[in-house]
């Protein structure tokens, strides 16, 4: 028997609804541990919902969500020590309009988790340099690109050292010109085995940097499986549907 | 040439606005003057000899105007926060609280300060609790602070209201409790967003600190109401305006220029 790597999430048919409006429709989805997994859709799919649920930012209404095999779910869960195992970044970046980058980057750390200043500039610097960002670190947000914000808003959920990234369409709120740095960070950061998973519409990407893509449609998942099948020869006629009118928009 | 023709209309306007100011003011004033009482009111409002009399009896009540406005100005903030903070805390096990803070805002904003002041003023004392103070004028600046934290406990609310939700969103996605959240990312940008309308806030206090002269309280306004009473002359309550006009001018065009200058800051940013 082939050993398989262990799961790391399991989200196990989890429905979230907001008023009569159903998001998550009973949708179960297992991520193994290194795991790249990107999230396709259309608009209103309940791709960021979900990402919303997984990092407890929103409760679901039934289900069950575990990080390696235990529940996250329920009353006697601490939310905030969860949320410290799992980053999220958003699609229009939300650093902290009053702080610089180094002291967005390093807020988690020195007040959720008790790190010294020190120790944790250190840390953030370090992270910041390797994005490209060193020369950044006393800017605020509003004096910085677009791409440059995003950068270091990942670098920002990095700090907790994360055992499981969330990326929500992290390069939809960019200019053209500024997506493929943000892309060169999470293709960095998949090349170290660190378990993501990404909501995204750039197609081209997941292709390359997924190791397994899930076409999400009305709040469930409807197909999952290896890029290559899945953008070569999806089964589904939603699917099919899908990925036409994407690349009728020049976006694979 | 240009240049030249600017100058012209420069001085141009200038003319038409001193022409038009002595008109209206100088109209104004002759409407005064000529009315058939002017002698009359003159002597009873602006009399010289009287505001020399009344001046230095009327100055020693407004430093007590002055002391309750500091005391005020300190305690204001502190408590409106606190209500806002306690009104902006979210899920089921916060009710009481935001409770308190709701019926706290809706009671104090709803009863005219002058009441609050008399009710405060007169009743707590005659209770005669132990342990409490019985002086007029600390209830008078808790009944200050009471209603004026509960206008500034909502202008702090609609500053936290006007930060996006994404905000708390990823200031718990790093791992920040409700209330680190709301203290290092939320307050912060919500405090910058209302301080114009704060400082709008003080200016209005500073006036209202004369109504504690109702408590019987020897402040500017009592004092010249002693010295009216007295001599049968208002020109104590002229002293009492141009003191507080002294203070309250100079507070108005430092907030209009704080303002402008915050604005002017704000829309230097960069975007993109």
């Amino acid at each position: 028997m082939e050993s398989a790597p262990p799961v790391k999430l399991e989200i196990d048919a989890v429905s979230k609804s907001y008023g009569d409006r159903v998001v998550l429709d009973g949708l179960s989805l297992s991520v193994a541990e290194h795991e790249v997994l990107c999230l396709i859709g259309p608009s209103g799919c309940g791709k960021s919902t979900l990402l919303r649920c997984v990092d407890l930012l929103d409760p679901i209404d039934s289900g069950d969500i575990r990080l390696d095999g235990l529940s996250v779910i329920g009353r006697d869960v601490d939310a905030d020590a969860v949320r410290r195992r799992i980053g999220i970044v958003f699609q229009s970046f939300n650093l902290f309009p009053h702080m610089t980058v180094l002291d967005n980057v390093t807020l988690g750390a020195r007040r959720a988790h008790g790190i010294d200043r020190a120790t944790a500039e250190a840390t953030g610097r370090d992270l910041l340099e390797r994005f490209g960002l060193i020369d950044k670190v006393d800017e605020y947000p509003n004096r910085i690109s677009g791409g440059q914000n995003q950068r270091a808003a990942i670098a920002r959920a990095l700090m907790s050292d994360p055992e499981v990234l969330l990326l929500d369409e992290v390069t939809s709120a960019l200019d053209p010109e500024l997506v493929g740095e943000v892309l060169g960070v999470i293709r960095e950061l998949a090349g170290r085995g660190l378990t993501m998973v990404l909501a995204t519409h750039e197609m081209g990407f997941a292709r390359e940097v997924a190791d397994r893509v899930c076409f999400l449609d009305r709040g469930q998942v409807l197909e999952q499986g290896a890029p290559r099948e899945v953008f070569t020869t999806p089964q589904h006629e939603r699917t099919q549907q899908f990925l036409r009118r994407v690349t009728e928009a020049g976006r694979l | 040439m240009r240049r030249a023709l600017g100058d012209i209309d420069g001085v141009r306007s200038a003319l038409i606005a001193t022409v038009s100011a002595v008109v209206v003011f100088g109209g104004g004033a002759l409407v005064v003057v000529r009315s058939p009482n002017w002698p009359r009111v003159r002597q009873q409002f602006f009399n010289g000899d009287d505001f020399v009399e009344a001046w230095p009896q009327v100055l020693d009540g407004f430093w007590l105007n002055l002391e309750l406005f500091a005391y005020a100005m300190l305690l204001i903030p502190v408590v409106a926060l606190a209500v806002a903070v306690m009104r902006s805390l979210r899920g089921p096990a916060f009710w009481p609280v935001r409770l308190v803070a709701v019926v706290y805002t809706d009671v104090f904003r709803g009863v005219p300060l002058i009441l609050l002041i008399l009710l405060l003023g007169f009743g707590v004392p005659a209770l005669d609790i132990s342990g409490l103070p019985r002086s007029s004028t600390f209830w008078g600046i808790m009944a200050l602070t009471l209603s004026y934290s509960a206008y500034t406990a909502e202008i702090y609310r609609s500053g936290i209201d006007a930060v996006p939700e994404s905000q708390t969103a990823s200031a718990r996605a790093l791992g920040l409790t409700q209330w680190q959240s709301l203290r290092f990312a939320i307050l912060p940008q919500a405090i910058r967003n209302v301080v114009p309308a704060l400082m709008n806030t003080v200016v209005s206090l500073q006036k209202d600190v004369a109504l504690i002269s109702v408590l019987g309280v020897r402040d500017a306004v009592r004092e010249a109401q002693i010295y009216t009473t007295r001599t049968f002359n208002y020109t104590s309550f002229v002293v009492a305006t141009l003191l507080f006009l002294a203070i309250s001018i100079p507070l108005t065009r430092f907030v209009d220029w704080f303002i402008a200058r915050d604005r002017a800051v704000r829309s230097q940013t960069m975007v993109g």
